[in-house]
């Protein structure tokens, strides 16, 4: 029992944390709403010469050959830089989908040749506009979607590219792929982007009402403000270590089975969707007005946390998972 | 990273495990009446005459010299196997580790195998009736002379304090001395004459607390911990114990959410709850637990890799504060009508006592809106003013 990350993994998390502050910032990502495909350019080809986009692949497929574990933080930090790629959509879940399936996609994905999105369940899919192939999930299976017909969709977070699929022109079966084992990764990704959201909404918070003045003191010293943003740390410091162990349980299936890993994969994102909406709530309420307007990057994460906390199942709804499991 | 028990670890959850069942004593009466007290205190013999009351201790002292995750297993044991609860906890979670980091050898010695086999039991003398939440106000004097320290003063709200056999206090020896200044650290048997303590019916009636009045009672100044004038740091080291898991372990509230899940199954007779609502909450609160769990095995990762507790401690005290209060509450909106009921619980779970003491939680050990200034101030970074 030892829950710690390895250096080895901070350096991981550190180098790619350092690529987003580069590549990405937040004129980056404000840029990427107005321009055509949505994407933040270069950015892709970096992530895959890093082998960030192959992380869950073999390396006999030129992957990094790591686990969910190392992939959550990654994916936290994707979410604490506002990357508006489908980043978990294509690491998290189509990759190792297609890995297990022997996919000849995997190497274009691998590479970062190609760029890959997911669709599992009832929510417009993300960024198939720009993609590939879609995984997606037809009844019990996953299958490979390559031509297709849609209809896209506005999000509030306008780095969300949405879309419905209406019809499916061209599409191979995965064969071997784990659809249920699919829908975890998901529902786990998401909620390691939730937590980097939530991070960067309180401490963009915290910046802030360290400066801003008012009756002759900076806002941050009333306990008014204090108290709101000491529980959002909490929520964020009690949420993230739930969606560390749902990737351990992810990770080795060998000691986790279906339902325990369903039940914590399900506690992580209830506690991450939780967290990541009251961290939103207290960052532009703390914020006050100057929080509201289009002009201030703060709705940059505002958005991106709504949508993230009920993408693939919001708090309610996984704790209702949770509940079906316990048998209450 | 591992998340995987050892095999020493499942060995040892499984003697663990064996032991209090084999020992359980049944449902004694509440530590906080004259005759349970001395029920509890017979419990404590028990549990160190098996090696079982201060396992995380030097084996010296009547421990088992457990490391960190070997503790976290036997409270989750221990509050699983529903074994009554701590009398000594002041003592063993609050002081003890403050006899380890500022006491003498000697004062090692003689005071830690006492308090391990329950031979002393021990009360907290902090607050006073000007002296709360804002701790450096304390009034109370402690005055050399010759090798004894004059107390005069009032002491308040100390648990335990109506039958405990000494009292570890903050006492200001310099009166000229000003707030976080001039105050020390001071050991005080309870049968010192000079000293008057009262009991104070807590909220549930029973003498939970207690006053304590100093009317020029004399104490030996050997009784000092940590040094003349240090009190503060010295007590400020014992605090974080306090806020941080010495105190509350995951352990008792995972326990109590097994019980919470357990008592919904009872409820919905084997089928699901029927208020969607309630579900929620049970399975909110259940999850929670788990939470604290792991947040607690992450803090312990750092602790072993030689990091300190230091203000984050503040942050486990609101969560195990408010969660234990959502978990009763939760039980008590199951129970329905019958809620109220003192023993009305159909589980042989005193919820309604679990609330009421849980509503305790987010006052004692430094409020918790004392912890939210601290984890702003010292783990955020706000300005203080």
């Amino acid at each position: 029992m030892r829950f710690s990350f390895t250096e080895e993994q901070d350096m991981f998390r550190d180098t790619v944390r350092d690529l987003f502050a580069d590549r990405c910032p937040p004129e980056a990502v404000r840029e990427s709403w107005g321009n055509d495909d949505g994407r933040v350019a270069g950015l892709w080809s970096a992530l895959g010469e890093m082998g960030v986009l192959a992380v869950l692949a073999p390396e006999s497929a030129g992957g990094l050959g790591m686990d969910e574990v190392d992939l959550v933080r990654i994916l936290e930090e994707a979410g604490y830089a506002g990357v508006p790629e489908p980043l978990m959509e294509h690491a998290a879940v189509a990759v190792p989908a297609l890995a297990e399936a022997r996919s000849p996609l995997l190497d274009a994905a691998v590479s970062g040749a190609s760029t890959l999105t997911v669709s599992l369940g009832a929510g417009p899919v993300v960024a198939a506009s720009v993609a590939d192939a879609i995984v997606h999930r037809s009844g019990a299976d996953l299958q490979a979607v390559t031509g297709w017909t849609g209809t896209s969709a506005t999000s509030i977070d306008q780095s969300r590219r949405l879309s419905t699929i209406d019809t499916i022109t061209e599409a191979a079966a995965l064969d071997g792929a784990d659809t249920a084992l699919a829908y975890d990764r998901a529902v786990l990704g998401t909620a390691a982007q939730a937590i980097g959201v939530a991070r960067r909404l309180l401490d963009a918070t915290v910046e802030y009402v360290g400066q801003r003045h008012q009756f002759g003191k900076p806002v941050g010293s009333y306990q008014a403000v204090k108290h709101q943003l000491a529980d959002v740390k909490i929520a964020v410091d009690f949420a993230a270590p739930l969606v560390y162990r749902a990737a351990w349980s992810i990770a080795h299936p060998e000691t986790h089975d279906v339902l325990t890993r369903a039940r914590d994969v399900s506690m992580a994102k209830a506690q991450a969707s939780d967290a990541v909406d009251l961290a939103a709530r207290k960052a532009l309420q703390c914020h006050g007005a100057i929080g509201y307007t289009f002009e201030y990057d703060l709705q940059l994460w505002l958005k991106r946390g709504w949508a993230l906390a009920a993408a693939y199942g919001d708090a309610r709804q996984h704790r209702d998972r949770v509940a079906d499991i316990l048998a209450i | 990273m591992d998340l995987e028990l050892a095999p020493r670890y499942v060995d040892f959850r499984d003697e663990c495990r064996t032991w209090l069942a084999e020992h359980h004593p049944g449902r004694i009466a509440s530590m906080d009446t004259p005759d349970g007290f001395e029920e509890h205190r017979q419990w404590e013999r028990v549990l160190f005459d098996g090696g079982w009351s201060v396992p995380a201790w030097p084996s010296k002292y009547g421990g088992r010299d457990c490391d960190l995750i070997e503790w976290l297993i036997y409270e989750e044991e221990y509050w699983l196997s529903g074994v009554p609860g701590r009398v000594s906890a002041n003592g063993v979670s609050l002081l003890a580790p403050t006899i380890f980091n500022f006491g003498t050898q000697e004062q090692q010695d003689f005071f830690l195998p006492r308090m391990a086999s329950g031979e002393d039991i021990w009360a907290q003398g902090w607050s006073e009736p000007e002296a709360g939440s804002d701790l450096a106000g304390i009034k109370t004097k402690a005055i050399l002379d010759g090798d004894h320290y004059v107390l005069n003063g009032q002491k308040t709200w100390c648990s335990r304090g109506a039958f405990a056999d000494w009292i570890f206090c903050i006492v200001r020896t310099d009166p000229d001395a000003e707030r976080h200044a001039g105050l020390t650290y001071l050991l005080v048997p309870a049968d010192t004459p000079g000293m008057e303590r009262r009991p104070i019916g807590r909220l549930d009636g029973e003498p939970g607390f207690a006053e304590l009045f100093f009317d020029d009672a004399r104490v030996s100044a050997e009784h000092v911990l940590g040094g003349v004038g240090q009190g503060w740091a010295v007590a400020m080291a014992a605090a974080s114990s306090e806020r941080g898991l010495s105190l509350r372990s995951p352990g008792r509230f995972m326990a109590a959410a097994e019980r919470l899940t357990q008592l919904a199954r009872d409820i919905a007779s084997g089928g699901r709850l029927v208020d969607p609502r309630l579900r929620d909450e049970v399975t909110d609160a259940w999850i929670k637990a788990q939470a604290y769990r792991w947040q607690t095995y992450q803090m312990a990762a750092d602790l072993m890799a030689g990091a300190e507790i230091g203000p984050e401690a503040s942050m486990g005290k609101v969560f195990w504060s408010e969660l234990d209060l959502e978990l009763h509450a939760t039980a008590l909106r199951l129970l329905g009508e019958s809620g109220e009921v003192v023993d009305g619980s159909p589980d042989g779970h005193d919820w309604l006592d679990g609330y009421v003491f849980a509503l305790s939680g987010p006052i004692y050990a430094g409020t918790n809106e004392i912890q939210r200034n601290i984890i702003s101030e010292r783990v955020l970074g706000l300005p203080r003013r």
